[in-house]
């Protein structure tokens, strides 16, 4: 495989690069801090079976007119990549974010509208290869409107709408993209919140998101207790939603 | 400097969005002794940013005391643990430079397929780099290589001003053997550079046997010494009379390519410890009833064959978790060193003192050191090395106190990360390096704004 993961610095796209890399796969790094990429790439290299250089390049959510750029240099890099992860998102407190309208807009326009953007770049760029994978992190909090997460999870809803008809449309011109739902995760995204039960290690979540990249599913909700959580939430009733604070 | 203009950006670096510092939400801190203190830590893989302003840096909390404690529970405490790249390793010299929050468990998981081992190991691999450094660990191989410190070469440290600076063997000396041994008094460790050694096979050659008493136990260490650089022993510490100080002495060797076997160990079944044990499961008599079962598991007096490295450096990592094994309660280690000038039968009457005084476990370990190290308050010193664990008792600060007077009184002293329950004046008795270490914080953190718990218990710093 050539990948590219957006995010690779950090949390889950750091211990996914990292599986692939160990395993032999070439990885290009995208995001940002000059310093943190560098590093990042050298412990993936550092991590490879032939000691494969990882390539990086600064790639911001928030300069869409850069994303070209960050996949010309990764293509440039990897000889025509054939995979990419996009692990990269922006996370804020339903309070931080009912207190500051632009917290909001950055944070809507970082989740949905320019992770759309980049991931239209990518899908051009693949289908014109005759395909790939894109494996895209939504989350849980896309599934039902709740009231701890309205915000945050509306941006991961919209998300995962737009990768679910992707999914549909292109699946058969061989670009299979994947949709990560990840239940709580123990990252720096969510160092300051309390864990709820079967709240996951980003190196499992990381190895349950290669196998179902590998095998090409569509949708996966991890840790896998998640997926029974979000299918009780889905079919509560509204009277009940406005009720809990969950 | 440059990590902080960007710091307004990394909302959106991969999943990290937090402008303000994250903190985990647990309101309790504890070491590997457990016992419990208020405090709170970041936990980041911004671990540069992160330490700016902060009082202590922890890794994984395997130092048994209060090292790692906060000395109150507003203290700002930084976790390492997520600061955890490889950040270059030279293949023909060994040279490897990491953040300090890499864990030694995924450093052996890589590196010792590709031939090459840490120099120096402690009997966990669920340390950090940076806990390392700052606790100076010693290994089964100290008589021969002597302890991880000695061979680092380069240490990135943020230290009390708040300023980020590299240190070594040869660039600020005295800061580098402060911060070696330093339990994290002297800066933040923010990357080590340290040399690996090249391993001929992933198998260890172990040579063990049965020891009847400690007079046999201390010519047999002595006797393994010069053939193997790797020895230890386990003691049954509960047993008195003519068997006391009987146990089973480990000796060890990397097995050569030509003789060891062609594929490699397989990963050992690991468990968690699935609940807490109440207080009264470890009790004198299930602790001797333990002891004597393990003495006489080993049947024959001596047996030699290849093992795995897990199973020679790590046994008791195969149980995650079995500090719980001690119930709420907790416990502690007591671990000293009897400096080979007080001679043999200064260990022997520390055993019997041991034996006398009763609270030991089961856990109860023997290695003969070698040569001191550089670090100001590294731990080994020639001589015998003895650890103990014992449960948290009503009974057990006048045991340490006993012990402690005993060890004084024999030049020996104590390792700081074992240790929560040891008196100031104990410890400046056993301690004439402590005035040279506080005359380096006096340089490098005249304000003492650095602390731990251990540090105000021990080293007169205010709470």
């Amino acid at each position: 495989m050539k990948a590219i993961v957006l995010g690779a610095t950090m949390g889950m796209g750091r211990a996914i690069a990292r599986i692939l890399a160990e395993r032999g796969d070439s990885v290009f790094v995208l995001g940002i801090g000059d310093d943190d990429l560098k590093k990042s790439a050298a412990d993936l290299s550092a991590r490879h079976p032939k000691r494969l250089e990882a390539g990086y390049a600064e790639c911001n959510l928030e300069k869409p007119e850069g994303f070209a750029a960050a996949l010309d240099a990764a293509d440039a890099a990897l000889g025509n990549f054939d995979a990419v992860v996009v692990t990269a998102a922006m996370f804020a407190t339903q309070d931080a974010l009912e207190a500051d309208v632009e917290l909001t807009r950055r944070l809507v326009t970082i989740n949905f509208a320019n992770t759309v953007v980049f991931c239209e770049h990518v899908r051009k760029r693949l289908l014109a290869r005759g395909g790939g994978k894109l494996t895209v992190f939504s989350s849980v909090a896309g599934d039902r409107g709740r009231k701890p997460v309205a915000i945050y999870g509306a941006s991961k809803g919209g998300l995962s709408i737009y990768l679910e008809a992707l999914d549909h449309k292109f699946r058969a011109l061989g670009l299979h993209v994947l949709c990560v739902k990840p239940g709580f995760v123990k990252t720096g995204m969510t160092a300051g919140l309390k864990p709820p039960p079967f709240a996951g290690e980003p190196e499992g979540v990381a190895r349950d998101v290669v196998r179902a990249m590998d095998r090409g599913k569509p949708i996966l909700y991890t840790p896998r207790m998640w997926a029974l959580v979000m299918l009780v939430i889905r079919f509560l009733p509204r009277f009940i939603m406005r009720k809990i604070g969950f | 400097m440059q990590r902080e203009a960007v710091s307004s950006e990394l909302a959106i670096k991969s999943a990290t969005a937090l402008a303000k510092t994250p903190v985990e939400p647990a309101s309790t801190l504890e070491g590997w002794g457990r016992l419990p203190v208020p405090g709170r830590e970041t936990l980041t893989e911004a671990l540069e940013t992160a330490t700016r302003g902060a009082v202590l840096s922890r890794g994984l909390g395997r130092s048994y005391g209060d090292s790692s404690l906060p000395a109150v529970g507003t203290d700002r405490v930084v976790n390492t643990r997520m600061a955890n790249r490889i950040l270059s390793f030279n293949e023909s010299t060994g040279a490897l430079r990491a953040e300090a929050g890499l864990c030694l468990a995924e450093l052996n998981r890589l590196y010792m397929p590709r031939g090459w081992f840490t120099p120096v190991t402690p009997g966990t691999k669920f340390v950090t780099l940076g806990g390392m450094v700052a606790s100076d660990v010693h290994g089964k191989n100290h008589h021969c290589e002597g302890t991880f410190g000695a061979h680092v070469r380069n240490l990135k440290v943020r230290v009390a001003d708040d300023t980020v600076l590299d240190c070594s063997p040869t660039v600020e000396p005295e800061l580098f053997w402060g911060i070696v041994g330093g339990m994290g008094l002297l800066g933040h460790i923010l990357e080590v550079e340290f040399v690996m050694q090249r391993i001929p096979s992933q198998w260890i050659w172990m040579d063990s046997q049965r020891v009847r008493n400690v007079d046999e136990f201390l010519a047999a260490l002595g006797e393994a010494a010069p053939a193997y650089p790797m020895t230890m022993g386990w003691i049954d510490c509960l047993s008195g009379g003519s068997s006391m100080g009987r146990g089973i002495l480990m000796a060890g060797r990397w097995g050569e390519a030509a003789e060891a076997p062609k594929t490699p160990p397989g990963d050992k079944p690991e468990i968690t410890f699935p609940l807490e044990l109440p207080n009264w499961a470890l009790n004198p008599v299930t602790a001797q009833l333990f002891n004597t079962a393990y003495y006489f598991k080993h049947v024959q007096r001596r047996k030699a064959g290849f093992t795995s490295p897990d199973t020679f450096f790590y046994p008791l990592d195969a149980i995650h978790h079995w500090n719980k094994a001690y119930g709420s309660r907790g416990f502690t280690q007591y671990q000293c060193v009897i400096p080979r000038a007080a001679g043999f039968p200064a260990v022997r009457e520390f055993m019997q003192l041991l034996v006398k005084l009763g609270g030991a476990s089961p856990l109860c370990v023997i290695k003969d050191c070698g040569p001191e190290g550089k670090g100001v308050l590294s731990f080994p010193m020639e001589g015998t090395s003895i650890a103990v664990d014992m449960a948290v008792s009503p009974k057990l600060q006048n045991i340490i106190d006993r012990l402690n007077e005993f060890v004084i009184e024999t030049g020996g002293r104590i390792y700081l990360t074992k240790d929560r329950f040891t008196r100031a004046d104990h410890f400046a008795r056993m301690e004439p390096r402590l005035p040279r270490f506080q005359a380096l914080r006096d340089k490098w953190d005249p304000a003492r704004r650095l602390r731990s718990a251990q540090s105000v218990r021990l080293f007169g710093d205010k709470a």
